[in-house]
């Protein structure tokens, strides 16, 4: 698979300190699920976080410390003697989650398959399915747009993330495919068409001021009104 | 001629401090071995520095500490699952620490983080020699940090040493948001520089 455009340097160092909001920590993890390049880019992001914690400040930990945890860890050779190895176990299954079109961490949220999800109609050409997630004022939601459709020029109010799943799209950023990941500040303004010969399917995370419009709304309006 | 000079250079200078031989070693042994002595002294090495950077982190000392027995527990849970291919037992450390923050004390979903994880040993390559930031880049880190400006450094450590989100940081250092992602943009990129030095 070849990936063209990956993570803003900003975002992946969000990523690797804990900081990304949850809905955009799906899109990056997934992202990161379709590509090498930037899975390989966090890891020296982690190496900084790696680095605070061997010179960082220490505090003493209390007197009965290790024989607490050494009690839980008796305990639990008692009870629960595989427990290592069923983390290690890699079952089967785990190679086709890991290679299905759904990345791995869209699959606990959406399942397996795209066709099979609940699709709603929001304009000719244009599907929309809702991902709910808790903790979160973002909103992360799955586009399905038909080939040679254009979306009306918008700009965004707030941070956007596209990570396209199937088929592609292209616009004044160049051209998205599988895995690509479109890692947008505020102010950008742009227009995708989708040029391939199947719908173009993608996960979309936007920030959703309350004092803005959602993009959605805004991206719709001249289609259907709204 | 030209292949065996080099062969001979890289046999001859083993970069690798011995500390980050000895954290692989314990590491190893509590995998292979269950090996109590062995995370005994892993405990005594990271348990403080985990509660330190929990504590510089805004914990009281009471969680500090809980987190510190969660954070041991899952190394010792899940040493098999280290590979020294993908960073230094600290780096690999940080991310359990991160983890029980994020799951702890943000309530976020912490499975995106174990997916990738999950992919990244499904996709590893057998070949053990490939070390894209192998844990022998530590000191490269450490360099890298020291050479940074004092402003950069500032953000990197608010971020990784104290979690503080970017929003925080931006009002902490009176900055625009825009001004802390460039400098963090300015780090990683210096950082990254030293690291692909090496290869």
């Amino acid at each position: 698979m070849s990936i063209h455009h990956h993570l803003d340097d900003a975002s992946l160092m969000r990523y690797a300190s804990g900081d990304l909001d949850p809905a955009f920590c799906v899109i990056v993890a997934s992202h990161l699920a379709m590509c090498e390049t930037c899975r390989n880019a966090v890891r020296m992001a982690e190496a900084l976080g790696g680095d605070c914690l061997e010179h960082g400040p220490q505090a003493d930990v209390s007197a009965d410390a290790f024989a607490r945890i050494s009690h839980l860890l008796d305990a639990e050779a008692e009870n629960r003697p595989t427990a290592t190895a069923a983390v290690m176990e890699r079952p089967k299954e785990v190679s086709t989650q890991v290679n299905a079109e759904v990345p791995l961490p869209l699959q606990g949220l959406i399942g397996d398959s795209i066709d099979a999800l609940d699709w709603q109609w929001l304009a000719p050409g244009v599907h929309r399915h809702r991902i709910e997630m808790a903790g979160t004022s973002s909103s992360l939601f799955m586009l399905k747009i038909g080939p040679g459709r254009k979306m009306p020029e918008h700009g965004h109010g707030g941070v956007e993330m596209t990570l396209v799943l199937r088929g592609s799209y292209s616009d004044t950023f160049g051209r998205f495919g599988r895995g690509d990941i479109a890692d947008l500040d505020e102010h950008v303004e742009h227009q995708p068409f989708v040029d391939s010969a199947e719908a173009c399917v993608c996960v979309v995370a936007t920030e959703e001021p309350t004092q803005f419009k959602g993009v959605m709304s805004r991206l719709l309006q001249p289609l259907v009104g709204i | 001629m030209l292949k065996a000079l080099s062969m001979e250079e890289t046999t001859e200078a083993p970069d690798e401090r011995p500390e980050q031989s000895l954290h692989e070693t314990l590491i190893a042994d509590v995998a292979s071995s269950k090996d109590r002595k062995a995370f005994e002294a892993l405990f005594l090495i990271f348990g403080p520095k985990v509660k330190g950077m929990m504590l510089s982190s805004g914990a009281s000392n009471d969680l500090a500490e809980d987190m510190m027995q969660e954070v041991m527990l899952t190394v010792w849970r899940k040493a098999a699952l280290y590979s020294a291919g993908r960073g230094s037992v600290a780096t690999w450390i940080f991310t359990i620490a991160r983890n029980a923050r994020i799951d702890r004390l943000r309530r976020q979903p912490v499975q995106p983080y174990v997916d990738v994880e999950t992919v990244s040993i499904a996709c590893e390559a057998p070949d053990a020699e490939t070390r894209v930031i192998g844990s022998q880049n530590e000191e490269r880190v450490r360099e890298a940090l020291e050479l940074l400006p004092e402003e950069q450094k500032t953000v990197i450590e608010l971020a990784f040493l104290k979690f503080m989100p970017q929003s925080e940081i931006a009002a902490k250092l009176d900055l625009p948001i825009g001004t802390v992602k460039s400098r963090t943009r300015l780090a990683y990129k210096k950082l990254k520089e030293k690291l692909e030095d090496l290869k």
